[in-house]
Protein backbone atom coordinates (compact mmCIF):
# COMPACT_ATOMS: atom_id res chain seq x y z
CA UNK A 1 0.00 0.00 0.00
CA UNK A 2 1.20 3.35 -0.80
CA UNK A 3 1.27 6.82 0.75
CA UNK A 4 0.58 9.71 -2.29
CA UNK A 5 1.06 13.35 -1.14
CA UNK A 6 -0.82 16.56 -2.59
CA UNK A 7 0.49 19.50 -2.04
CA UNK A 8 -1.56 22.10 -2.89
CA UNK A 9 -0.78 25.35 -0.53
CA UNK A 10 -1.42 28.33 -1.92
CA UNK A 11 -3.89 26.87 -4.74
CA UNK A 12 -7.31 27.95 -4.65
CA UNK A 13 -10.48 26.73 -6.24
CA UNK A 14 -11.31 24.48 -7.67
CA UNK A 15 -6.76 23.03 -7.90
CA UNK A 16 -7.23 21.36 -3.81
CA UNK A 17 -10.53 19.65 -5.37
CA UNK A 18 -9.17 18.60 -8.65
CA UNK A 19 -5.98 17.58 -7.62
CA UNK A 20 -7.62 15.02 -5.05
CA UNK A 21 -9.39 13.57 -7.69
CA UNK A 22 -6.99 13.43 -9.87
CA UNK A 23 -4.35 11.33 -6.84
CA UNK A 24 -7.07 9.27 -6.31
CA UNK A 25 -7.63 8.08 -9.80
CA UNK A 26 -4.08 7.15 -9.70
CA UNK A 27 -4.28 5.78 -6.68
CA UNK A 28 -4.73 1.60 -5.87
CA UNK A 29 -6.97 0.18 -3.56
CA UNK A 30 -5.64 0.21 -0.47
CA UNK A 31 -3.28 3.42 -1.27
CA UNK A 32 -3.57 6.76 1.21
CA UNK A 33 -3.85 9.94 -0.37
CA UNK A 34 -2.78 12.83 1.86
CA UNK A 35 -3.51 16.43 0.90
CA UNK A 36 -2.40 19.31 2.79
CA UNK A 37 -3.17 23.02 1.55
CA UNK A 38 -4.12 26.66 2.29
CA UNK A 39 -7.54 27.27 1.20
CA UNK A 40 -10.34 27.67 3.55
CA UNK A 41 -13.35 25.83 1.53
CA UNK A 42 -11.58 23.50 0.20
CA UNK A 43 -11.00 21.68 3.89
CA UNK A 44 -14.72 21.33 3.53
CA UNK A 45 -15.20 20.45 0.39
CA UNK A 46 -12.60 17.79 0.11
CA UNK A 47 -14.71 15.50 2.80
CA UNK A 48 -17.49 16.29 0.81
CA UNK A 49 -15.92 14.46 -3.29
CA UNK A 50 -14.81 11.47 -0.48
CA UNK A 51 -18.43 11.21 0.82
CA UNK A 52 -19.63 11.52 -2.90
CA UNK A 53 -17.12 8.89 -4.57
CA UNK A 54 -17.60 6.32 -1.39
CA UNK A 55 -14.51 6.08 0.07
CA UNK A 56 -12.76 6.88 3.22
CA UNK A 57 -11.87 9.89 4.84
CA UNK A 58 -9.54 9.12 8.06
CA UNK A 59 -8.34 12.49 9.27
CA UNK A 60 -8.70 16.02 8.39
CA UNK A 61 -6.61 18.38 10.70
CA UNK A 62 -4.93 21.94 10.60
CA UNK A 63 -2.40 24.11 11.93
CA UNK A 64 -1.75 27.70 11.53
CA UNK A 65 -3.99 27.34 8.22
CA UNK A 66 -2.64 25.01 6.92
CA UNK A 67 -5.00 21.74 7.00
CA UNK A 68 -3.92 18.17 5.89
CA UNK A 69 -6.72 15.61 5.16
CA UNK A 70 -5.73 11.70 4.68
CA UNK A 71 -8.14 9.53 2.38
CA UNK A 72 -8.19 5.99 1.64
CA UNK A 73 -8.86 4.73 -2.02
CA UNK B 1 -24.09 5.00 -13.09
CA UNK B 2 -22.71 8.19 -12.49
CA UNK B 3 -24.65 11.47 -11.84
CA UNK B 4 -24.70 13.32 -14.85
CA UNK B 5 -23.82 17.51 -15.10
CA UNK B 6 -23.86 18.83 -18.58
CA UNK B 7 -23.35 22.47 -19.48
CA UNK B 8 -24.10 24.54 -22.56
CA UNK B 9 -20.95 27.22 -22.98
CA UNK B 10 -22.62 29.85 -25.19
CA UNK B 11 -20.80 32.39 -23.64
CA UNK B 12 -17.12 33.32 -24.63
CA UNK B 13 -16.83 35.72 -22.18
CA UNK B 14 -13.75 34.80 -20.30
CA UNK B 15 -15.06 35.25 -16.75
CA UNK B 16 -18.12 32.47 -18.02
CA UNK B 17 -15.80 30.59 -19.82
CA UNK B 18 -13.74 30.34 -16.23
CA UNK B 19 -17.09 29.74 -14.31
CA UNK B 20 -17.90 26.83 -16.45
CA UNK B 21 -14.80 25.12 -16.08
CA UNK B 22 -14.63 25.19 -12.36
CA UNK B 23 -18.06 23.86 -12.06
CA UNK B 24 -17.03 21.32 -14.37
CA UNK B 25 -13.99 20.36 -12.94
CA UNK B 26 -15.20 20.43 -9.11
CA UNK B 27 -18.86 18.25 -10.82
CA UNK B 28 -16.14 15.27 -12.15
CA UNK B 29 -13.90 15.99 -8.92
CA UNK B 30 -16.41 15.32 -6.53
CA UNK B 31 -17.36 11.76 -9.17
CA UNK B 32 -19.86 13.13 -11.69
CA UNK B 33 -19.96 12.95 -15.72
CA UNK B 34 -19.52 15.92 -17.11
CA UNK B 35 -20.36 17.20 -20.63
CA UNK B 36 -20.03 20.88 -22.16
CA UNK B 37 -21.56 21.97 -25.26
CA UNK B 38 -19.90 24.40 -27.24
CA UNK B 39 -22.15 26.95 -29.11
CA UNK B 40 -22.42 30.42 -30.42
CA UNK B 41 -19.54 32.74 -28.67
CA UNK B 42 -18.72 29.77 -26.72
CA UNK B 43 -17.78 27.92 -29.84
CA UNK B 44 -14.96 30.56 -30.67
CA UNK B 45 -12.58 29.30 -27.49
CA UNK B 46 -12.29 26.37 -29.02
CA UNK B 47 -10.01 27.53 -31.88
CA UNK B 48 -6.16 27.28 -31.88
CA UNK B 49 -5.14 30.04 -29.57
CA UNK B 50 -8.60 31.20 -28.85
CA UNK B 51 -9.18 29.90 -24.91
CA UNK B 52 -7.80 32.95 -23.82
CA UNK B 53 -8.97 35.28 -25.94
CA UNK B 54 -12.40 36.61 -24.87
CA UNK B 55 -13.10 39.76 -23.15
CA UNK B 56 -14.86 40.14 -19.43
CA UNK B 57 -18.21 40.07 -19.59
CA UNK B 58 -18.84 42.98 -17.70
CA UNK B 59 -16.53 46.63 -17.39
CA UNK B 60 -13.83 45.16 -20.58
CA UNK B 61 -12.92 48.31 -21.54
CA UNK B 62 -10.95 47.15 -24.25
CA UNK B 63 -9.32 44.74 -22.52
CA UNK B 64 -7.81 47.07 -19.73
CA UNK B 65 -10.65 45.43 -17.23
CA UNK B 66 -9.70 41.65 -18.18
CA UNK B 67 -6.25 42.84 -17.84
CA UNK B 68 -6.84 43.92 -14.32
CA UNK B 69 -8.99 41.16 -13.64
CA UNK B 70 -6.30 38.69 -14.82
CA UNK B 71 -3.85 39.88 -12.81
CA UNK B 72 -5.81 40.27 -9.94
CA UNK B 73 -7.02 36.46 -10.29
CA UNK B 74 -3.06 35.43 -10.96
CA UNK B 75 -1.95 36.92 -7.47
CA UNK B 76 -5.00 34.94 -6.21
CA UNK B 77 -3.31 32.00 -7.20
CA UNK B 78 -5.97 31.20 -10.06
CA UNK B 79 -4.78 28.90 -12.75
CA UNK B 80 -5.50 29.58 -16.33
CA UNK B 81 -8.29 28.34 -18.18
CA UNK B 82 -5.36 26.20 -20.37
CA UNK B 83 -4.82 24.63 -17.54
CA UNK B 84 -8.46 23.85 -15.74
CA UNK B 85 -9.25 22.54 -19.87
CA UNK B 86 -6.14 20.38 -19.34
CA UNK B 87 -7.88 19.25 -16.06
CA UNK B 88 -11.03 18.73 -17.58
CA UNK B 89 -9.59 16.17 -20.33
CA UNK B 90 -7.74 14.45 -17.74
CA UNK B 91 -10.53 13.80 -15.19
CA UNK B 92 -12.55 12.12 -18.45
CA UNK B 93 -14.63 15.25 -19.41
CA UNK B 94 -16.15 14.97 -22.77
CA UNK B 95 -16.37 18.13 -25.05
CA UNK B 96 -19.04 18.85 -27.32
CA UNK B 97 -19.01 21.22 -30.65
CA UNK B 98 -22.05 23.08 -32.25
CA UNK B 99 -21.95 22.29 -35.73
CA UNK B 100 -24.49 24.77 -36.93
CA UNK B 101 -22.05 27.52 -34.56
CA UNK B 102 -19.71 25.84 -37.15
CA UNK B 103 -21.94 26.19 -40.33
CA UNK B 104 -22.85 29.97 -39.49
CA UNK B 105 -19.81 31.19 -38.76
CA UNK B 106 -17.85 29.41 -41.56
CA UNK B 107 -15.70 27.79 -39.19
CA UNK B 108 -13.90 24.13 -40.04
CA UNK B 109 -13.24 21.28 -37.76
CA UNK B 110 -9.21 21.84 -38.87
CA UNK B 111 -9.77 25.22 -36.89
CA UNK B 112 -10.62 23.71 -33.79
CA UNK B 113 -8.52 21.89 -31.14
CA UNK B 114 -9.84 18.60 -32.46
CA UNK B 115 -7.68 16.75 -29.82
CA UNK B 116 -10.08 18.12 -27.41
CA UNK B 117 -13.67 17.50 -28.98
CA UNK B 118 -15.69 14.36 -28.63
CA UNK B 119 -18.56 14.72 -30.97
CA UNK B 120 -19.76 17.58 -33.50
CA UNK B 121 -23.57 17.95 -32.62
CA UNK B 122 -26.46 19.31 -32.80
CA UNK B 123 -29.37 20.16 -30.27
CA UNK B 124 -30.74 15.97 -29.97
CA UNK B 125 -26.85 15.25 -28.68
CA UNK B 126 -27.53 18.45 -26.06
CA UNK B 127 -30.59 16.76 -25.21
CA UNK B 128 -30.19 13.66 -24.61
CA UNK B 129 -27.17 14.02 -22.28
CA UNK B 130 -28.84 16.53 -19.94
CA UNK B 131 -32.42 14.51 -19.81
CA UNK B 132 -30.45 12.32 -18.30
CA UNK B 133 -28.40 14.72 -15.99
CA UNK B 134 -29.13 15.62 -12.70
CA UNK B 135 -27.79 19.17 -13.31
CA UNK B 136 -28.07 21.65 -16.60
CA UNK B 137 -26.67 24.92 -16.90
CA UNK B 138 -26.79 27.98 -19.57
CA UNK B 139 -23.87 29.67 -18.99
Amino acid sequence: MAEIKVDCRGETCPVPLVETRKALRKAKEGDVVEVIGTHPSSKKEIPMAVKALGLELLNVEETDGVWKIRIKR
Amino acid sequence: MADKATIIVHSGDMDKVSSALIIANGALAMGMEVSLFFTFWGLQRLKKGGLEKGPLSKMNMLGLGKWMVKRKMKKAGVVSLERMMQDFKELGGKILACDMTMEIMGIKQEDLREELISDYCAVGTYLNEARESKITLFI
